[in-house]
């Protein structure tokens, strides 16, 4: 008898958040990195007095959520290799794609967050007025993570079994979240101009959720095919 | 049938290709670039072959990846190649012309950042295949189906993020404006696209020789 | 060949008439000279085609040298 999608996907999160809230290892090192990220940024791009350069903040935002992002997939699946509870898991009597989907909605949690914390921190270090328009913001990077973490969660869930997984997974996964990421980064520009630009982070925001529908359904397609040997 | 197109294709392709810097040069010039919009009708005819060859290796992937066929697998890493040997030429084309028109050999736009992405995704492709270790087709076919999902993102992203990139319109319009230029598009365009098909079967030759090698060694193993 | 190269210069050429005549935008000597870009990109496009074919041959070249020695052995060890 084959358990329901939801609940299966439930099912899984469930675990992960389990094992995560007792160590909460993977939380705090990725937030770190992340904080880590904004600061180096900032000593980067901050000019002669002491101001920082003017519209760098969303591209450090957005930055700092791609690389910590990165770095918790790989923690996320090389525990589960560590584990051997991925096999585990696909032996079960579960459809696959639910099991992405649970792997899927822990990582969009972790993301979400590190960006909850990683927001208010930009705004202040940068002087942007990231939460002027806190909806359209919650939606552009809400739609982004969703995007990112998509992709991100397929690639790390196939690369488990690779030797050199550690070095492919930037190389493969930066290239196609490209677009992800220009959407965030222009629709976040929007809303800290001058007038805020609504129209143009709504237009962004539109095109976040064409990519969030067509990269989560083919994930969601080819999840079982990538992960049978 | 393959073998037997071969040889047609590569005489018909040759000589579109000799006869094509014949007729750019006597094409009229464009009225406000001139001279250097005549880099135009092979950076256009090489984002047509990237099209066609971003599709097969899309279409070759999937099937590889659901169906486990050799055949779509050799056809995939044979695009992938093309994909990337295409856009490189499509970006330095692109880049000399915009050295003229824009003042700047490089601008992120939407269309060049969005077009060097895909080759990336590509390029990324090959590296997996060579440094991803036993099984790696499967993985690289991931990248494949998802660079040949990005594709027509990357086509529509001059009609939405206006900027300085030349929107579609351009070369939709041709065929009124300056009707010269748009049976040179068309010509370049069917030369391009025979040469990557020609490409991708000696590429895919070249891939089932390998195959043939190794079924070669397993036997000889088991001797 | 030659034809062409002649025929492009020729082409710049008309585009500074003699007299004293308006021109709109920076006259012919102060631009940057697109004959160059023109013919670079068609050169380039040369180079990486033929580097490409190249490469498809040495790689055939190397498989086909692969089965002959393999297929020296089978019939050395027979």
């Amino acid at each position: 008898m084959e358990v329901g999608f939801f609940r299966v996907a439930l099912l899984v999160l469930k675990k992960d958040l389990a094992i995560e809230a007792k160590s909460r290892e993977i939380v705090y090192t990725t937030l770190f990195f992340a904080i880590s990220c904004v600061m180096i940024f900032g000593f980067a791009f901050v000019m002669e007095e002491g101001v920082p350069v003017d519209g760098a903040a969303a591209g450090i935002l957005w930055i700092a959520v791609a690389f910590s992002g990165t770095l918790a997939l790989g923690r996320t699946f090389e525990r589960e290799r560590y584990g051997e509870t991925l096999r585990a898991l696909l032996l079960a009597p579960a459809s696959r794609p639910a099991i992405y989907a649970g792997k899927l909605l822990g990582m969009i949690l972790m993301m979400v967050a590190t960006e909850v914390i990683l927001t208010p921190l930009v705004a202040v270090l940068f002087h942007a007025p990231l939460f002027a328009h806190p909806w359209l913001l919650i939606a552009l990077l809400g739609l982004g993570t969703v995007g990112f973490a998509a992709v991100g969660t397929l690639f790390a869930a196939m690369l488990v079994r690779t030797r050199t997984r550690d070095v492919l997974l930037p190389i493969l996964l930066y290239p196609i979240t490209i677009p992800v990421i220009i959407a965030g980064v222009r629709g976040t520009a929007a809303l800290l101009q001058t007038p805020p630009e609504e129209p143009v982070a709504t237009l962004w925001i539109g095109l976040l959720v064409a990519f969030d529908v067509v990269f989560t359904t083919l994930a969601l397609w080819t999840f079982e095919p990538l992960m049978t040997e | 049938m393959m073998k037997k197109l071969f040889v047609p294709l590569a005489l018909v392709t040759a000589a579109m290709f000799a006869y094509a810097p014949i007729a750019i040069n006597r094409v009229p010039l464009e009225s406000t670039m001139l001279l250097v919009q005549k880099i135009f009708y092979f950076h256009f005819a090489t984002w047509m072959a990237l099209t066609t060859v971003i599709a097969v290796c899309g279409a070759a992937s999937l099937i590889y990846l659901f169906q486990g066929s050799k055949i779509a697998d050799a056809y995939a890493v044979a695009s992938a190649e093309l994909v990337v040997v295409f856009g490189v030429f499509g970006l330095f084309s692109g880049s000399l012309w915009g050295r003229k028109a824009w003042g700047v050999w490089w601008q992120w736009d939407a269309r060049v950042t969005m077009a060097t992405m895909l080759v990336m995704v590509f390029l990324g492709y090959l590296m997996v295949r060579k440094y991803g270790g036993p099984g790696s087709e499967k993985l690289a076919a991931a990248m494949g189906i998802f660079g040949a999902a990005t594709a027509p993102f990357v086509y529509k992203s001059v009609d939405w993020w206006r900027t300085i990139h030349p929107q579609t319109s351009v070369v939709r319009t041709l065929g009124e404006k300056f009707p010269a230029a748009w049976d040179l598009v068309l010509f370049c365009s069917t030369a391009f696209v025979l040469l990557a098909v020609l490409l991708l079967i000696a590429r895919v030759r070249l891939e089932g020789m390998r195959n043939e090698l190794d079924r070669m060694y397993l036997a000889a193993e088991d001797e | 060949m030659l034809n062409m190269v002649a025929s492009l210069f020729f082409a710049i050429g008309q585009q500074t008439p003699d007299g004293f005549v308006p021109v709109t935008g920076a006259p012919a000597g102060e631009q940057i000279p697109a004959a160059p870009l023109v013919i670079g990109s068609y050169a380039f496009f040369l180079l990486i085609m033929v580097f490409y074919i190249w490469t498809i041959w040495r790689r055939i070249g190397k498989v086909e040298a692969d089965m002959r020695s393999l297929e020296r052995r089978q019939s050395g060890s027979k």
